[in-house]
């Protein structure tokens, strides 16, 4: 596979590839670097967004 | 049958859709959805509740992106759901994942901020994740589904 990385296209046979997952409440996140000889030329993120912005609406006011 | 003291459901829904105004309203130059943006912000940045509009202070920069970040797919308008007689959820989710494509973000973020480009950038919501840094990579934000429980923005009463 070619992967886009800071020295160009390379063929993912030539990099170290290291991937992680974060899942909490808020989040789950899947991560992908290369790595070319110690240095990082690729790195990915997909973030999946779990906890909606919830805005709770105030009850209408009673009228006395 | 009974009455009861509510917010109604259906001005919620209303609401994302601009038919109230109950001040000054800008004039609108269509009837047609405004448009979205995303910008991503440094963690160093304070994007929150009091954020009033876009800003490119603390934005990230960097090869591929682009001040003020990319359009949000919105093909799907809100939608007003009842519930009770008491209680209900306007809500509306991106249509599509927001994605920055060929990116170097080398300094760290972790904040999104959506905002209405059509109507002087003013602000709708910050999302918040893990702190992450992009190497000629792709960053990719998948929307929650567009639930009454899950969607991106809801409006409720309980």
């Amino acid at each position: 596979m070619i992967v886009t990385t800071t020295k160009g296209e390379m063929d993912d046979s030539l990099l170290e590839k290291k991937e992680g997952v974060v899942d909490n409440d808020n989040e789950n996140t899947t991560w992908v670097e290369y790595w070319l000889d110690g240095e990082l030329v690729h790195r990915s993120v997909h973030v999946t967004l779990k906890k909606p912005t919830t805005y709770t609406v105030a009850e209408a006011a009673s009228i006395a | 049958m009974a009455n009861t003291q509510s917010m109604c459901t259906s001005f919620m829904g209303e609401l994302m859709t601009a038919t109230h105004n109950f001040g000054t309203a800008p004039i609108r130059a269509a009837t047609t959805a405004d448009t979205f943006k995303a910008a991503l912000y440094l963690t160093s940045a304070t994007v929150n509740a009091s954020t009033t509009a876009y800003s490119s202070t603390n934005e990230v920069t960097g090869t591929g992106y682009t001040a003020g970040g990319v359009t949000v797919t919105n093909a799907t308008a809100p939608i007003a759901t009842n519930s009770s007689a008491t209680a209900g959820v306007a809500y509306w989710t991106p249509s599509a994942s927001i994605t920055y494509t060929t990116v170097t973000l080398s300094t760290a973020f972790d904040a999104v901020l959506i905002y209405n480009s059509s109507q002087s950038n003013k602000a709708v919501s910050v999302h918040t994740f893990g702190s992450q840094t992009i190497t000629a990579g792709t960053f990719t934000l998948t929307m929650p589904s567009n639930t009454t429980t899950a969607a991106l923005l809801r409006l409720s009463t309980t």
